[in-house]
């Protein structure tokens, strides 16, 4: 039976195929490549930490790495992860269509990420950028290192994301199977489409703030010049305003994920859809009003801090519901604990406990103590990559039959993932403490008494980085030995499992109708 | 109590009145929120093993969740989740409100220093001398980019802004040195824009503004050399120790081991910054060097309590010499 793997073969057959499958895939590599560049950023860093002086590095060169660990990370990796590859790859299939709504828009979505990436990278090797993820001005407007090339990438990496959104939004009205009841839509699928909103909705902000911080630092104009009437802290709100939501884009998609993840793998009606797929547009809306939660000690009014702390604390109780959700939907199940639903459970500790530091910061007063120290980085390091992260990781181990036809290792995959649980707690719990101790983000230097959990956190690292790496050999060693997949070998009753694996190159053989929800598990199968 | 959830969560000494406070809702929020996501989490593993699989073909009840139920559990959320900004949120308005009666002191930051400025005219770099237990309110302003001012003792960050000013203020319970960092991201220096705050008791500082605007140079010197460690090899007195005495050195010529030199600011600046390069003889070349160690204003002072000691005897006691007059200062026009 033909696949969407081919003939045709080519390499040309995949760099210009408009197969949502096949862009899915690709961007599957692309950012899997970058997670590694970022990775091994990221275990330089923690090198260099392992002393309170100078270890391995310059102070200069710190600045560049920390930078550059954060713009690929964020932007080259976490923003398209699950939405471009395994949303690409699963959205339409699981709505029935033989395609997104524009195939071709999607494929020009590839290129330009590739494009955006590369330039973004050519500024690495100029000389790399030391203004932090964040570009802060008026500092990112004085530096002397090259800035531009990652301003400009990310700008056009934006536009990647603006093309995917709009895609996921128009398939999702016009292309669902006949039949299909929004009520019936995947919960992975009402994910994208918050995730797409904000997308659309967000993004051109970040172009407009990073297009006038490149004014500020290669024409010399004045935006944020407090010298020339400008303004440095409304930057931040610019900023904030696009890079606070971008948060819930890296971890809507997630929460999709363990949706489906939790529902497949305990066979059970979720808890409540309506409050899954609700508190979904709950996020995304919310998500626009709490960026000054950034802010609090950037010397904004009193009465905003006030507000955006308030609001702040909506966004856990959406959270929340979704989790009570999931963990209510375990509740009578038959439920199978394979390496996806492990990886769900590293999630939901990350999620959980990481979340309840996020109500934490949001008490205001304790944001004061804590903000812009290593406890805000434990924090995101928790919630949003660990979230992320691992929900990555679920998926793609989930849909690892369904794309590529073969099974992994299931018992690699379960000693692996207690590794990355092991070593992302070691890693980042320390750091918690050393914000506690008042210790700084991006400090070079520390003092000694930090030392000891600045050891233990690289510690982690290490673990982290080898679980990575192992996932990495046994998921290429299933390509060619794994034990092919039938179907659905999780028997699932989600639309995407109905179809082939891997799939027919549109999708189904002939027009599908669906006529069950995809969490039917009360009801016998096929009734 | 207090202490137990202190050390456990590695939080610094409590060295402001709000610094109690603050940590209390901090202990209740963590407790509160950690007792409750281990119970969410707990459940999840334990259904998990309850109701593991046992027959593959088995299928489940469609259980969903009554309404009220939903709602009654969020809604108990939310007012616990408002709750704590309720309270955070009140200590954030005193946080962020000045006493009348605090003193004023002028901060500015700048890569990669800090500068006070007290209204009597007294200035310092990178130490912030105050009293304890009197609020003291900060005007801060930044001459080049962002920086942040943080005590972690005090529980207290403001950023330090270009072209605006922001206030931040506190009082210390107990005399005391506390750490002072930068905590917003400034450049390659940002990790070493340090300073302390140095909380005196009332008399104390009574007695230090009072003197701080006659504390010479060669004073603020003389606790430099404490503070960094030179008087551990160098005497005030003429004795010889480790190094040579500070006493008599300056303005001398020095018989080197390869030469001469005659001791004048550039010779004691070179001496501190690169040490083997002009090694008195009869000493061993053992000193470490202090480049990047040492801040331009602290060279200075160093290099002032010497020349105070230039007359080679020690004072008989109660005969007090007259200060040595600092070179005129070619005053800028302000």
């Amino acid at each position: 039976m033909s696949s969407y793997l081919g003939p045709p073969t080519t390499i040309r057959s995949w760099l210009f195929s408009t197969d949502h499958k096949r862009i899915g895939v690709m961007f599957l590599v692309a950012t899997t490549v970058m997670l590694a560049l970022g990775g091994v950023l990221a275990l330089l860093l923690r090198i260099e930490h392992l002393t309170p002086g100078p270890t391995i590095m310059q102070a200069a060169t710190y600045n560049r790495v920390f930078t550059l660990h954060g713009v690929i990370m964020v932007w080259l990796f976490m923003i398209p992860s699950i939405p471009a590859a395994f949303g690409n790859f699963v959205l339409p299939i699981m709505l029935g269509a033989r395609d997104v709504a524009f195939p071709r828009l999607n494929l020009a979505s590839f290129w330009i990420y590739v494009a955006g990436s590369l330039v973004t990278l050519a500024g690495v090797v100029a000389s790399g950028a030391d203004t932090g993820w964040t570009f802060y001005v008026p500092y990112a407007a004085e530096t002397f290192t090259e800035v531009m090339p990652i301003l400009v990438g990310v700008f056009i990496l934006g536009w990647s994301t603006i093309l995917t959104g709009i895609n996921f939004i128009v398939t999702t009205h016009t292309l669902r199977a006949e039949g299909m009841r929004w009520r019936e839509v995947p919960l992975f699928v009402w994910a994208l489409y918050g995730t797409s909103v904000i997308q659309v909705l967000a993004t051109p902000v970040l172009a407009m703030v990073l297009l006038l911080v490149a004014f500020d630092h290669g024409l010399g104009w004045g935006f944020f010049d407090p010298a020339r009437g400008g303004d440095v802290v409304l930057f931040q709100h610019l900023f904030w305003f696009y890079s606070h939501p971008a948060v819930y884009i890296m971890i809507l998609p997630a929460m999709g994920v363990v949706s489906e993840v939790v529902c497949t793998f305990a066979r059970k009606v979720p808890l409540s859809y309506v409050a899954i797929a609700a508190s979904t547009f709950g996020i995304a809306f919310v998500g626009f009003l709490t960026w000054g939660h950034h802010m609090f000690v950037a010397g904004m009014s009193i009465v905003d801090a006030g507000i955006f702390g308030a609001l702040s604390m909506f966004v856990a109780i959406f959270s929340a519901i979704k989790v009570f959700t999931w963990v209510g939907t375990l509740y009578r199940g038959s439920i199978s604990f394979r390496t996806p639903l492990a990886y769900v459970f590293v999630f939901l500790f990350l999620f959980v406990f990481g979340g309840m530091t996020g109500v934490a910061v949001a008490s205001t007063s304790l944001d004061v103590h804590w903000h812009d120290t290593y406890f805000v980085v434990a924090h995101f390091h928790f919630i949003m990559v660990g979230g992320t992260l691992t929900a990555w990781l679920a998926a793609l181990h989930y849909w690892w039959p369904k794309i590529t036809g073969r099974r992994y290792a299931e018992k690699w995959g379960l000693v692996t993932c207690t590794l990355t649980f092991l070593g992302f707690f070691t890693t980042f719990f320390p750091q918690f403490l050393l914000g506690n101790g008042g210790m700084p983000r991006r400090y070079y230097l520390y003092d000694e008494t930090y030392q000891a959990l600045h050891v233990l956190s690289t510690a982690g690292s290490w673990a982290l980085g080898s679980a990575f790496a192992i996932t990495l050999v046994y998921l290429a060693w299933s390509l060619v030995y794994g034990e092919r997949a039938e179907g659905n070998p999780w028997g699932s009753r989600s639309y995407e499992w109905l179809t082939s694996s891997p799939p027919p190159p549109h999708n189904f053989d002939g027009t599908p109708v669906f006529r069950h929800s995809p969490y039917d598990y009360h009801l016998p199968p096929g009734s | 109590m207090n202490e137990l959830f202190r050390r456990i969560l590695w939080l610094p000494v409590q060295g402001s009145t709000v610094a109690g406070e603050v940590d209390a809702l901090h202990y209740a929020v963590i407790t509160i929120t950690m007792i409750g996501a281990t119970g969410v989490f707990a459940a999840a593993l334990y259904f998990t093993w309850r109701y593991r699989r046992t027959d593959e073909a088995a299928l489940t009840p469609p259980i969903r969740a009554p309404l009220l139920l939903e709602l009654a559990v969020v809604g108990g959320l939310l007012c616990l989740f408002l709750l704590f900004w309720r309270v955070g949120f009140q200590q954030y308005l005193r946080l962020q409100s000045p006493p009348a009666d605090a003193i004023e002191i002028y901060v500015t930051g700048k890569q990669w220093m800090w500068k006070f400025a007290y209204p009597g005219g007294q200035r310092t770099n990178a130490r912030l001398v105050v009293p304890a237990g009197r609020p003291v309110k900060l005007i801060m302003t930044s001459r080049d980019v962002i920086h942040s001012f943080y005590v972690p003792a005090f529980r207290i960050k403001q950023d330090v802004l270009p072209g605006r000013y922001t206030t931040a203020w506190f009082e210390v319970v107990r005399p005391g040195v506390y750490p002072l960092f930068c905590a917003e991201y400034c450049g390659t220096g940002h990790s070493e824009m340090e300073a302390e705050v140095v909380a005196l008791s009332g008399a104390d500082w009574e007695a230090w503004i009072a003197g701080a605007e006659e504390e010479s140079m060669a004073a603020q010197g003389l606790e430099v050399a404490a503070r960094r460690g030179c008087l551990s090899c160098h005497t005030l007195d003429g004795q010889r120790h480790v190094g040579p005495s500070f006493r008599g050195l300056y303005g001398g010529v020095r018989q080197l081991i390869d030469g001469e030199a005659i001791a004048d600011e550039a010779y004691l600046t070179r001496s501190m910054m690169e040490p083997a390069a002009q090694v008195v003889a009869g000493y061993a070349p053992v000193m470490p060097t202090y480049l990047g160690q040492l801040d331009a204003g602290e060279v200075a002072a160093l290099v002032e309590l010497i020349k105070s000691l230039r007359h080679p005897n020690p004072p008989p006691p109660g005969v007090d010499y007259p200060p040595i007059a600092p070179a005129a200062p070619t005053e800028a026009a302000p």
